[in-house]
């Protein structure tokens, strides 16, 4: 017996059909659709390498991204839009995944947070949290990460607190861990300064 | 969320054709309202036809005397468009104070007017600024569009394609947020134009509306103390567990004096 994951021995159980990756070839897909028989095939750019999968209509890019590609870095807090602990680069821009439909993303570029570091290097904003410890539990941090890098990108490299409070009204810190943060955030964003 | 049928067209054209072809069908912008309430299953469609690919409805421009701004352009675009600040500085105020940063980033004006959510800020810019709607049927009068709670004056099958803003003398926007949601618990949008002053009030009713006494008063004297003698009846003002019917109409007047001093302020 291959060896599953606890997510697909959860589906069996509960009788869902086991998420899968799409592997058919261009050919099989418009021979499926000829036949009518197909959900979506959404692709992307995830974290650099193309990713497909066949996909329902109503599959949120979070759920793409954690049940299908198993990216789990990206959490899923509240699932009612409040948190932001989904965040998620789409094109650039950072978003809330768990309030977008994946298949509204076929054929963009999506970074997602274990996309940022260099190999074994960290992203200066990640290294920025480490040495700040900008975290209590860490279940926030992945979207703090994401919205703080599109932060800058927005408002530039050098953040004072209030701006950098503002900004990350679309993340919530349930620990209240945000003194943290915001040093985190503010030296994150001095050291992606090019050189 | 019920499953449904996804269609991504390019042109305007096409979306007609899909949302009128299909009596379930609902169309979809930045999706920051209508993707939470089909989570929460309080609205099922057969098909969702997105506008975000139909890219002739996005971005804005200045025509003379007033902005052009595309039902497609999102909060974030709005608030830092240079032509906007120059314009209209309140109204990239507005879009700024909309949500949250990732919110803004999809997020549209087209798409927050269509819904006509009674606590939106961008109501009371269209109404507040006298704005025309354009649809690919027809333009309707600010003051006509919104009809009630999530109601407006669209028709089926009807689509914004975008909003035309008269450039005012001065304008100002000031709200008391709801300090989770950030909607407006009150936000009132005034603007000085040379027809009078209109003042817009949202987050109070079942829908945006003109606040008459204050428009007077400040047609005589466009000042915050013009309106120190008004008062608001909450009778009928909406009535939560953030803030009562008396809590509201109290904030209507003190945040239209906020508003009146941030017009004066530019």
């Amino acid at each position: 017996m291959p060896l599953i994951g606890r997510r697909s021995w959860a589906a069996r159980q509960l009788g869902f059909s086991e998420f899968r990756e799409d592997t058919a070839s261009p050919l099989e897909r418009a021979a499926n659709v000829a036949q009518g028989m197909h959900m979506p095939i959404v692709s992307m750019t995830v974290n650099g390498a193309l990713r497909s999968a066949e996909v329902e209509g109503r599959t949120l890019l979070v759920q793409f991204l954690r049940d299908y590609l198993h990216l789990t870095g990206t959490h899923v807090g509240c699932d009612t839009s409040q948190c932001g602990a989904c965040t998620v680069h789409v094109d650039g821009v950072a978003i809330k995944s768990c309030t977008a439909l994946a298949v509204a993303f076929d054929g963009a570029v999506v970074t997602t947070i274990e996309g940022l570091q260099d190999g074994e290097r960290l992203h200066p904003m990640q290294q920025a949290f480490h040495e700040n410890h900008g975290l209590q539990c860490g279940f926030c941090t992945p979207g703090m990460i994401m919205s703080a890098i599109d932060m800058v990108r927005r408002c530039g490299h050098d953040l004072d607190e209030h701006t950098i409070r503002r900004q990350l009204d679309g993340n919530l810190c349930r620990c209240t861990g945000y003194h943290n943060i915001v040093l985190a955030i503010r030296s994150g964003a001095a050291a992606m300064r090019p050189r | 969320m019920y499953d449904f049928t996804y269609h991504r067209p390019e042109s305007l054209a096409q979306a007609i054709e899909l949302v009128s072809a299909k009596c379930e069908a609902k169309l979809l912008a930045g999706g920051m309202s209508l993707l939470p309430a089909l989570k929460l299953r309080l609205a099922r469609y057969s098909d969702l036809v997105d506008l975000k690919a139909v890219s002739a409805l996005e971005g804005g421009r200045r025509e003379g005397d007033k902005l052009i701004i595309g039902a497609m352009t999102k909060h974030a675009a709005v608030a830092a468009s240079e032509v906007v600040r120059q314009a209209i500085p309140a109204l990239a105020v507005l879009a700024g104070g909309i949500g949250d940063p990732l919110v803004r980033n999809r997020g549209t004006i087209g798409g927050s007017i269509a819904n006509a959510d009674p606590a939106a800020d961008y109501p009371s810019s269209v109404l507040g600024l006298g704005a025309t709607v354009i649809t690919n049927k027809r333009q309707i009068a600010g003051d006509e569009f919104f009809t009630g709670l999530f109601e407006t004056a669209l028709q089926a099958g009807e689509i914004i394609t975008a909003v035309h803003f008269p450039i005012p003398l001065c304008a100002g926007y000031a709200k008391l947020l709801h300090p989770a949601s950030r909607f407006a618990l009150v936000g009132i949008f005034v603007a000085k134009t040379n027809a009078g002053v209109r003042v817009a009030v949202t987050g109070a009713g079942s829908s945006v509306f003109r606040f008459a006494d204050a428009e007077e008063a400040l047609n005589a004297d466009f000042s915050p103390a013009a309106l120190d003698q008004i008062s608001v009846d909450a009778d009928g003002l909406n009535s939560d567990i953030h803030a009562s019917a008396e809590y509201r109409a109290h904030a209507i007047v003190v945040f239209a004096k906020r508003a009146v001093a941030s017009a004066l302020s530019r």
